[in-house]
């Protein structure tokens, strides 16, 4: 077949620039660019996109002010959290652009080896926490206190929960202290998996059509919660010292989560000389509503990510005009 | 594609045990081979009875509880977790990374890299009529028209440079597959104890399922091109490898007679005897690594491949069924057009030379027709302005497609007379049909289990087999994820069951109507071809979160591989067989139950194997959509970095795959994963 055997000839060559390129000499691993950067001398940035809609809309906004007000091409590739800080300190993808907190890999990437710097704060606060429908907190406002859950077990029983109530979680990339949550406070509650933040949105509206109640794991900002209005349980309260132990043993956690400022994260390489993109990329900051109003353009309107983009863009200059790097 | 189903199912039919049967009257009820089967089994089953009354007692005695003795088990999260930070810290230092993997790392990104360069300066212009006219050579002009349409549909979706990215992608992976596959394949067919040694290697590869083998590759490459490559030539080389070893041991003995006694060195044989005689297999095998590489771009997508894979996975984020699809249907037409070039670039082998097209893609100087018109349209490409296909050219299919999956959902969802909704089916399928299976398999004692998955194997294959199906099962034991692993075997089997009952009954419809096996065939090739992960947005949608639409996507997945053997298994029976029961009055029914399905019954038996081995490698996926157990341990592993969780599940993933491949393997072997 002759495409293969093109293909094998470009391989070949491909090969020999390898190693007449590195010689013999050590392969650095982070120092390994994705392959579709920067072809054909094209200025571009790779942009790792996570999961959740809050993220897919910074990269949107972000996607579009560097293509269409700087001049890049703008690579996206969805990533998990965890890994793309893996992705980040090998160079494969440029920024992360809302980073939940994770002490372990800034730890690691950034004070140990320095393959990766903060790009600073997003401007979004983000809180995770036990949500329940109004509909359901408003006939029942006593559910909105953990020590009555149990009473609610049976209400928020499932085919798969298994006889307990469910408690509904999202992706397995997320942070969650669930399984320590549910133990430690003795509830009678089964924890099921959604397993991508998609499959728990669509059940939460099927939920919401038939007005059932549920019990799910979720966070703010979200574009969700003007659709389907929910109202947070109280967890115990969050203490320094909750936090500290669980950091120490992640199975002793019995404490409320956090409220995290958002972080942007950039490549270390990448930030001292990625050029205009990395100084746009470190003035990027904006707020809940602005994030929020791209989201639900994206999530319920149906629109593509950059047509939300566009809109969003076009309507708020006065907000992102201060993120370009050169007065215009 | 269904070449090879076909080509394994007929295979299957020289099956010693069957054969006889075959020619004989079959209709007969009990035969004297029958009965020889029959006894043959109460023996094999004679010495279970034994062994279990000599085990069961004891290991009652010494662990009472019904479920995995913890005595048993290995903990191994502690060493993996080490080894996982092993290698985050010394990635960057220790000389295994700076001389080994951080090379092979860098040659792959650099390979793709130059074929994406490549293709971006041919441009769209240029790439399309590269392939267009290439297509036009060695497969002639319906392929070259299916070639043109393609990409153009791949230009119009909107999808120009994520199809280029994962055709750079594939060239590369597809190539190291076609290299990898073809030194082991040359090693087996010429050495026979390589080939003996190469064989459960390359059956262990097939039945793996590609996503339990995602964490390991991405630990040591990281996220990205590297890992998604070398992921692939693990999935894809498989194929390649045993063709090539087919075509090389089935070479004529004539010839290479004939070439011995002209005095042929033993290189000269290889070269201009031996290889040229597989040329056949060989391109099959190419045919086949291109599929494979083709099934794992989306999957690679988990691990950050990048490309059309890439969109469907960012579609799957936001339940954007049009978008998944814009996504999904450059994948599939990809994979028409290499399946349908390599396939008859394979037929014309040894054929003289078609005598249609224009003169300068006919005989010598055809490639150089090829380069020439290629370049001239490469030029005209660029003098419209464009390299990426042009923005204005584009259709959106996303808002239609989704506002029919709305449309579905509200009314299919819920409420629907008679036959109830979607959500009712998902939750009577879950109460009646997983949960007590669920419940029946975990509540099984563990030694109850294993003597069932021996006598299973034993009685379908040879004592080889059931020990490798008992050591496969046990081994989950000892990793210390029973639990789990049950409820996925619970999910395999409620979706096998399932799968097969409409696959049979679909299969003997169509091979009953020749109209109606048309009307499929279509519908079947997109099923196939089509990402598994597309299905994953709608069935959610329909089926809410939970295993049901797990279920649901893997028996959607698994169905067209049942239909298609089921289908080919029926036709091919002896038509003498067939003919002298009808002289014989049957009814169709009868024709049916007591000629055709008896001997169909290898073909039949393949067709329970690829269910299990398909349904099995999208009930694990379906951990994406809340199925739990294995599947959701291996996307929290690939999530969050954890290598103990994450390989633990994916190494019980590949046990059960074993186990589930060997107790429903018929004795002889199969060519291939898919069918």
């Amino acid at each position: 077949m002759a495409r293969t055997r093109t293909q094998l000839l470009m391989a070949a060559a491909g090969v020999t620039a390898v190693f007449t390129a590195t010689g013999c000499g050590a392969a650095d691993m982070t120092k390994q660019t994705s392959p579709y950067a920067n072809v054909g001398g094209a200025k571009s940035v790779t942009l790792s996109v996570q999961s959740w809609i809050g993220a897919q809309s910074n990269v949107a906004v972000a996607q579009y002010l560097l293509e269409h007000e700087l001049g890049y091409r703008v690579d996206t590739v969805q990533v998990d959290e965890v890994p793309a800080w893996d992705a980040l300190s090998q160079d494969r993808v440029d920024a992360i652009l809302e980073d939940w907190g994770h002490p372990d890999q800034e730890q690691r990437y950034v004070k140990d080896k320095k393959t990766i710097v903060p790009g600073g704060g997003l401007g979004v606060t983000g809180h995770i926490g036990w949500w329940v429908p109004k509909y359901f907190a408003d006939a029942h406002p006593d559910v909105l206190d953990w020590k009555n859950l149990n009473k609610y077990a049976k209400t928020f029983k499932t085919a798969e929960s298994g006889g307990k109530g469910q408690l509904l979680d999202g992706s397995p990339s997320y942070v969650t202290n669930d399984k320590a949550l549910v133990k430690n406070l003795k509830l009678n509650y089964q924890i099921v998996f959604a397993g991508s933040e998609a499959a728990q949105i669509t059940q939460i509206k099927q939920f919401a059509k038939a007005k059932k109640p549920f019990l799910t794991y979720w966070y703010e900002p979200q574009w969700l919660f003007n659709q389907v209005p929910m109202v947070e349980v109280k967890l115990p309260t969050y203490t320094d010292a909750c936090a500290a132990e669980g950091t120490e043993n992640p199975d002793s956690i019995d404490c409320a989560y956090p409220t995290t400022p958002l972080q942007k994260y950039l490549n270390a390489d990448f930030a001292q000389h990625g050029g205009e993109a990395a100084e746009f990329l470190k003035r990027f900051h904006w707020t809940k509503q602005d994030q929020n109003e791209v989201s639900e353009m994206i999530a319920s309107q149906g629109m593509s990510a950059q047509d939300a983009a566009e809109k969003w863009v076009k309507k708020h200059p006065d907000v992102w005009k201060k993120w370009l790097p050169r007065a215009r | 594609m269904s070449a090879t189903a076909t080509r394994s199912a007929t295979d299957r039919s020289t099956d010693p045990a069957t054969e006889p049967a075959a020619t004989g009257t079959a209709a007969a009820r009990p035969s004297p081979l029958s009965a020889a089967v029959r006894s043959h089994a109460v023996r094999k089953l004679a010495v279970l009875v034994v062994i279990a009354a000599v085990l069961v007692p004891l290991a009652h005695a010494t662990w009472a509880s019904g479920s995995w003795p913890h005595a048993l088990t290995v903990d191994v999260s502690g060493p993996l977790g080490n080894a996982s930070d092993w290698i985050i810290d010394n990635r960057d230092s220790h000389w295994i990374f700076l001389y080994f993997f951080g090379h092979i790392s860098n040659a792959v990104i650099i390979c793709v890299r130059a074929v994406y360069v490549v293709l971006l300066t041919l441009g769209w212009a240029g790439v399309t009529a590269a392939s267009t006219l290439v297509a036009w050579r060695v497969a002639g002009v319906r392929v070259a028209v299916t070639t043109v349409v393609s990409f153009a549909v791949c230009g119009l979706l909107g999808m120009w440079v994520p199809t280029m990215q994962t055709l750079a992608l594939m060239a590369v992976a597809v190539t190291a597959s076609v290299v990898v596959g073809g030194l082991l394949g040359l090693a087996g067919g010429l050495s026979e104890r390589a080939f003996r040694a190469l064989r459960p290697v390359l059956d262990t590869m097939q039945v793996l399922p590609a996503f339990a083998y995602l964490l390991p590759v991405v630990l040591i490459f990281g996220i990205g091109v590297p890992g998604a490559v070398l992921a692939t030539v693990i999935y894809a080389a498989p194929p390649m490898a045993r063709l090539t070893a087919l075509g090389l041991r089935g070479a004529d003995a004539g010839v290479l007679e004939a070439v011995t006694s002209l005095g042929a060195t033993w290189r000269q044989r290889l070269l201009s005897a031996r290889l040229p005689l597989a040329r056949k297999e060989l391109l099959l095998g190419v045919n086949q690594a291109i599929m494979m590489a083709l099934s794992m771009a989306v999957i690679a997508s988990v691990i950050g491949g990048g490309g059309l894979g890439d969109r469907v996975y960012q579609a799957l984020s936001s339940v954007d069924v049009g978008k998944a699809l814009a996504a999904g249907l450059p994948i599939v037409l990809l994979a028409v057009v290499m399946d349908r070039t390599t396939a008859s670039a394979g037929e014309r082998l040894g054929e003289p030379p078609a005598e249609d097209g224009p003169r300068l893609l006919r005989g010598r100087l055809a490639w150089a027709g090829v380069a020439v018109l290629t370049a001239v349209v490469t030029v005209a490409g660029r003098l419209t302005g464009s390299q990426t296909w042009p923005t204005g050219w584009t259709v959106a299919i996303e808002e239609p497609v989704n506002q029919f999956k709305d449309w579905m959902v509200d009314h299919l969802y819920t409420g629907v007379p008679v036959v109830g909704g979607t959500a009712d089916w998902a939750s009577d399928y879950v109460r009646w049909i997983l949960d007590p299976l669920r419940e029946g398999l975990q509540g099984l004692p563990w030694y109850a289990v294993l003597l069932i998955v021996a006598t299973l194997a034993w009685l379908i294959g040879t004592w080889a087999t059931a020990l490798t199906a008992t050591a496969a099962m046990a081994a989950i034991g000892v990793l210390g994820v029973w639990e789990p692993s049950m409820d996925t075997l619970s999910q395999v089997l409620a979706a096998v069951f399932v799968t097969l009952v409409l696959g049979f009954a679909i299969g003997i419809a169509a091979a009953r109507s020749t109209r109606l096996e048309r009307l499929l065939r279509p519908v079947l090739d997109v099923c196939q071809t089509m990402p598994q992960f597309v299905y994953l947005i709608p069935v959610v949608a329909l089926f809410g979160v939970g295993r049901a639409p797990a279920a649901a996507a893997a028996i959607v997945y698994a169905l067209p591989a049942v239909i298609r053997i089921t289908t080919q298994g029926l036709r091919s029976v002896d038509p003498a067989a067939l003919e002298s029961a009808r002289s014989l009055g049957a009814t169709q029914g009868q024709q049916l139950r007591q000629v055709q399905l008896p001997l169909a019954r290898p073909a039949l038996l393949l067709a329970v194997n690829q269910g299990v081995v398909l349904v099995l490698a999208v009930v694990i996926i379906g951990g994406l959509v809340g199925s739990g157990a294995l599947g959701y341990d291996v996307v929290f592993g690939l999530a969050q970095g954890d290598l103990a969780t994450g390989l633990v599940a994916g190494a019980a993933i590949v046990c059960l795959g074993l186990m589930l491949d060997r107790v429903t393997q018929p004795t002889a072997r199969r060519d291939r994963k898919g069918a």
